[in-house]
């Protein structure tokens, strides 16, 4: 069990803002953790690992890390850390990266086991893909069996096939060793495949809680699909008119009547959705 | 020539690169924690830190030399707590030589690490601290390893920048023959007595060595730029 009760002064690009948050997360629990950015995501996953200064209360099955007397430095607090940059020291090989942080070969092995790496166990980080980087940074995150495992947008640099691969991983990884893990990320299909949980972050305050399904599905009532987009153009074709709206990086037509293309603008976010139809999964 | 190089005097030589081998070795336990400092700190007295070591390339080495002249001296509360507790004597001897090319060679040794710890991406030292290890590990297993080419560069020019000291030499030790005679002052003397000959084979023997000494640094970083690349 983790509670959290914190505050901080930050400024940001946006002006200043006060972090101010009270979570608690379970033993084992899943929680990602999204939101625009500057909304203070980072910076709560840095004083979690004692690389920023905060005041208020953490505390860690029982544990103080931190209270208005003391806090606890990185070096006691047992985390692992993931960085989106990979962080990964460039003079060690592989196993070296992972044997740096305890000298637990047994362990080290299982990890690069895990993630299909240990025929690169003595390649040097240099002569490794940004997917295999990240999946070794993900293997010496976990070396100290850390109490709670912290990724910042560990998968942001990847392209879709290597986020899945690595998605795979890092959900092998939570349920082979249970490590209670909090996760930055924006991709909404990486949150409800790996979280059990999603915190949502504005401005430093908490503006939604819950399960991946009821934070992220973004149907309501009897809308069975629902997606947003960008209005790009409308184009007038005999008596009808229709939209052009870009939803995640595809265009798709709508057509609209002649009322509804003038209460439009184009560049403004739209949500399309529809309720009576059956669609049908091609592969 | 061949003649001349046998009969030559290498003490003055010998004397030099003790002097520079001494003083690299010191500066570079006491410069690298003061470059790691200066590289990690955002205290507001940077600044003046980093303008007081850079102060050795910009003054004059009379200056230098006379305050370290006066601060070695018995005159001095410095020089008379060593006198009377060790009593050692810190002017005219080699000891005062090591102490004032310590100074004269300090932004020297401190400049290149401390570029090349800012250097260093910020995330690794975190990953380091992060994995349980100490500041001190962390310097030494992570950060040194990452900037070989800037120790390297450190120690080699505070070496050959030792070996070309003269002023500050001169008015701290004087010229000493196997004391504190080192190559620079005896080429000096050379010269004021109108031995040109032995100048010349000095100088060049100089001259040779500081091309070798830096054209190898040269060398050495560019192989291991196209061996590393720049780290991430």
């Amino acid at each position: 069990m983790i509670k959290i009760d914190i505050n901080k002064k930050l400024h940001g690009a946006s002006g200043d803002m006060d972090l101010s948050l009270n979570l608690s997360i379970k033993d084992n629990e899943f929680v990602a953790l999204s939101g625009k950015s500057g909304s203070g995501k980072t910076t709560l996953l840095r004083i979690l690992a004692g690389l920023e200064e905060s005041d208020g209360v953490i505390e860690v099955d029982g544990e103080v890390w931190q209270n208005s007397k003391r806090s606890l430095p990185p070096q006691k607090r047992r985390i692992g850390f993931v960085f989106q940059d990979y962080a990964l020291f460039p003079n060690m090989s592989v196993l070296e990266n992972l044997l740096y942080v305890v000298k637990d070969r047994q362990l080290a092995e299982r990890l690069l086991e895990i993630t299909e790496l240990r025929a690169l166990k003595n390649r040097f980080p240099n002569s490794l893909s940004g997917g295999q980087k990240q999946r070794v940074s993900l293997c010496r995150a976990m070396m100290n069996r850390p109490k709670l495992l912290l990724m910042d947008e560990p998968l942001s640099a990847l392209d879709t096939q290597m986020r899945m691969k690595l998605q795979r991983e890092i959900k092998l990884l939570h349920k082979e060793f249970g490590t209670t893990t909090v996760l930055v990320s924006h991709d909404a299909s990486e949150i409800y495949r790996l979280a059990s949980r999603v915190v949502i972050l504005d401005s430093g305050r908490v503006v939604n809680d819950g399960t991946p399904k009821d934070v992220l599905l973004k149907t309501s009532g009897s809308q069975k699909f629902s997606f947003e987009g960008e209005l790009l153009d409308i184009i007038q074709v005999d008596v009808i008119y229709i939209a052009i709206i870009s939803i995640a990086q595809q265009l798709v037509e709508v057509v609209v009547s002649s009322e509804e293309s003038k209460q439009l603008k184009i560049g403004q976010k739209v949500s399309v959705s529809t309720k009576a139809f059956t669609p049908i999964i091609n592969q | 020539m061949v003649e001349i190089l046998q009969t030559l005097d290498f003490t003055p030589f010998i004397l030099s690169f003790k002097l520079a081998g001494l003083t690299t070795a010191i500066l570079f336990t006491l410069g690298m924690p003061l470059a790691w400092y200066l590289s990690q700190t955002k205290s507001k007295s940077k600044p003046v830190l980093e303008a007081i070591t850079a102060l050795p390339i910009v003054l004059p080495p009379s200056v230098l030399g006379f305050y370290i002249l006066w601060a070695l001296s018995i005159n001095s509360p410095i020089g008379m707590f060593f006198e009377e507790t060790f009593g050692v004597k810190l002017v005219f001897n080699f000891t005062g030589l090591v102490i004032a090319s310590c100074f004269y060679s300090l932004p020297f040794m401190v400049q290149p690490l401390q570029s090349g710890f800012e250097s260093i991406n910020k995330n690794m030292l975190e990953a380091s601290y992060i994995s349980g290890k100490s500041k001190f590990q962390t310097i030494m297993k992570v950060a040194l390893p990452n900037i070989k080419p800037a120790v390297i560069t450190a120690v080699i020019v505070t070496f050959a920048h030792t070996i070309g000291e003269f002023g500050v030499v001169l008015m701290v030790g004087g010229s000493i023959p196997g004391e504190t005679k080192v190559a620079s002052v005896a080429i000096y003397e050379f010269v004021e007595i109108m031995d040109y000959e032995s100048a010349h084979v000095y100088s060049g023997i100089m001259v040779f060595i500081s091309f070798t000494v830096l054209l190898s640094v040269y060398i050495f970083n560019a192989k291991h730029n196209k061996k590393v690349g720049s780290f991430s």
